[in-house]
């Protein structure tokens, strides 16, 4: 099914030559109305028109499936291994932190992709024609996906801490709430900052490969970095602020309270926030 | 109605556009014409404020493009048949274009109608073959039904009937109103559809008229004559007072429709003709001249590009000296 259907060559829309022949000569004064109503465009617009584009391609379908299968089902073979005495004073969401490790990479992946694919189709010029407000635009990509990736991995993490809980639960277990709407936070932001340098790298492969040394480098370097004296310090706060060490905080892995990871949020946030302002910048000043 | 004013563009030393002025009227299709790389798709980038200008201005009915609070049913573009996300369906494509100006989906049922695609409006697009993804790229003008309509050179890839379609509809849309703009590198295909004309090479404006006063202009109509007497039928002529230009060893050329006086003035004087034919110089040739100095991309075949053989015809346009010295300055 590789070859395309002919397009239907019967007619050729007769109702769009009425009668040009009929047509008097060159009036420059006719100006053409619509009958379409005129609406002024708005944010609300641009919302409907990115969650039509989000859900009706692939790689949405794809990176979400393969995060929730990850997220899901790595959680509940983790919970399936562990006993009720694991979960004496850990969240019971923790079997969802494994999978998130590698979860994350999906939604990075997403996030690059929902801006980089336009412009390696040439959608963007589409897009921007139809949308000239590109602030607008990118405004709504940002919301959109944030707003899908933070429910598809709260879905995920609560999922498994409710299972986790039914197969473990002894009465006294931690609260883990905060673990999911913090780890779900977690993982959409970093979406979101990988939609922002996608915006900004306007390059799928290029973004991606960005994202996933923003994420990996500061996970190894360490090792190297405390080594060295001089260097000592700095791989400490590589160590402390690494994106999958700020997910064991958020779950309680090293403090064993799940309350843990405000810092690390913090700074992910603020370099979120940082990489949008550079995306809105260059998003005005380049041409498509 | 669009204008522009002044409008440049320059990348780094290249100046792509070079201070165009003209305005697109409503009404009628205005072609826009050049050679490959004048400088027709920037301008049109432009214009949609896709690129910014380096200089100048386009105004939109007096306002900016991205001023425009429902760009689509002010224009419709068709830049590029592939500005499209492949995975995405024909169907959805349109309908994310429709929402993000407010646009009713019935209505992206009835463009897809328009142009012929509703078989396939759930196939994606990336299956698609040239010409099926240039109807659907000029489903998505049609869709905001807007008053102008630009399209970047519209028949490539389309089949003949497909390319008849598409003048047809052209032509329609202007007879309601409607301010059409499209460009082509194609003379003849200009002919067949466009009532006004600007030609553009090396970004700059070299013709801008009404397609009639072009080919009036432009489209030289000659006699060839050839004769084993050659000599004795210049005299002839000459004595008569037609003006004679030698064309080649045998051939000779005589400007404007004479083709029975000169036979009769042949029978008269007892001279054998073998050849004795009007010939019309094509609106090709007449644009292949008049852009031939700022033709970007020359094929090198022997000679120098001559600009098809059709002798200093009027131009209606600055002299042709003129035309490609900046940008040989650029160059070098």
């Amino acid at each position: 099914m590789s070859t395309p259907q002919q397009p239907p060559t019967q007619t050729p829309v007769p109702q769009a030559v009425p009668d040009w022949q009929a047509a008097p000569g060159p009036s420059y004064t006719a100006a053409y109305t619509s009958p379409i109503p005129v609406t002024r465009t708005h944010l609300g617009h641009a919302l409907a028109s990115e969650w039509t584009k989000i859900k009706s391609v692939r790689s949405t379908i794809w990176t979400l499936g393969v995060f929730l299968v990850l997220v899901v089902g790595i959680g509940l073979l983790v919970a399936a291994q562990t006993t009720n005495e694991d979960f004496g004073n850990v969240p019971y969401t923790i079997p969802a932190f494994f999978g998130l490790v590698l979860g994350q990479i999906c939604l990075i992946t997403l996030g690059v992709l929902v801006i980089s694919s336009e412009y390696g189709t040439g959608m963007i010029r589409t897009t921007f024609t139809a949308s000239p407000q590109r602030h607008r635009v990118l405004a709504a990509k940002l919301i959109i996906f944030f707003a899908v990736a933070f429910v598809v991995s709260a879905f995920a993490i609560g999922f498994v801490g409710l299972v986790t809980e039914s197969m473990h639960g002894s009465g006294e277990g931690t609260a883990w709430g905060g673990s999911v709407v913090k780890g779900a936070l977690y993982v959409s932001l970093l979406g979101v900052l990988a939609l922002a340098v996608g915006s900004m790298l306007r390059h799928s492969a290029g973004a991606i490969t960005a994202m996933l040394g923003l994420v990996l480098v500061p996970a190894i370097l360490p090792a190297f970095l405390l080594m060295s004296e001089s260097l000592r310090t700095i791989g400490e706060k590589m160590l402390d602020y690494n994106a999958p060490n700020a997910l064991a905080k958020i779950f309680g892995l090293d403090e064993g309270n799940g309350s843990g990871g405000g810092a690390q949020l913090g700074l992910l946030a603020g370099v979120t926030a940082a990489a949008i302002a550079g995306a809105f910048v260059l998003l005005d000043r380049r041409d498509v | 109605m669009i204008e522009l004013e002044g409008l440049t563009k320059r990348y780094g030393e290249k100046v792509a556009v070079n201070h165009l002025t003209f305005s697109v009227r409503p009404g009628i299709v205005t072609g826009f014409l050049g050679p490959n790389g004048a400088g027709k798709s920037t301008t049109m980038r432009m214009m949609l404020g896709l690129d910014r200008p380096t200089a100048g201005d386009v105004r939109i009915d007096g306002q900016h493009y991205d001023r425009l609070k429902d760009p689509l049913k002010y224009i419709g573009a068709l830049l590029d048949a592939k500005a499209m996300h492949g995975g995405r369906s024909a169907f959805n494509h349109l309908l994310c274009l429709a929402q993000s100006n407010g646009i009713p989906s019935s209505r992206v049922h009835e463009v897809l109608d328009t142009v012929g695609l509703t078989s396939v409006a759930k196939k994606k697009a990336k299956g698609f073959s040239l010409g099926m993804g240039q109807r659907l790229g000029i489903a998505g003008a049609l869709l905001g039904d807007p008053r102008i309509l630009m399209f970047d050179e519209p028949v490539n890839g389309l089949d003949p009937e497909g390319i008849h379609w598409i003048r047809n509809l052209m032509k329609a849309l202007a007879a309601e109103g409607r301010t059409v703009f499209v460009s082509s590198h194609l003379m003849s295909e200009m002919a067949l559809t466009a009532d006004h004309l600007v030609v553009i090479g090396q970004g700059r404006l070299l013709a801008d008229t009404s397609m009639a006063d072009f080919i009036e202009q432009n489209s030289r109509s000659y006699v060839r004559i050839r004769s084993p007497q050659r000599e004795r039928l210049l005299d002839v002529l000459h004595s008569a007072g037609i003006t004679v230009v030698q064309a080649g060893a045998e051939t000779l050329e005589v400007d404007g429709g004479k083709a029975e006086r000169i036979g009769e003035l042949a029978a008269q004087h007892h001279l054998v003709l073998h050849e004795l034919s009007p010939q019309q110089a094509s609106l090709e040739e007449a644009f292949m001249q008049l852009t031939a100095e700022s033709v970007e991309y020359h094929a090198h075949s022997g000679g120098a590009p001559s600009p098809a053989g059709a002798p200093a015809a009027p131009s209606p346009a600055p002299a042709p000296g003129q035309w490609g010295d900046g940008w040989k300055e650029g160059r070098s």
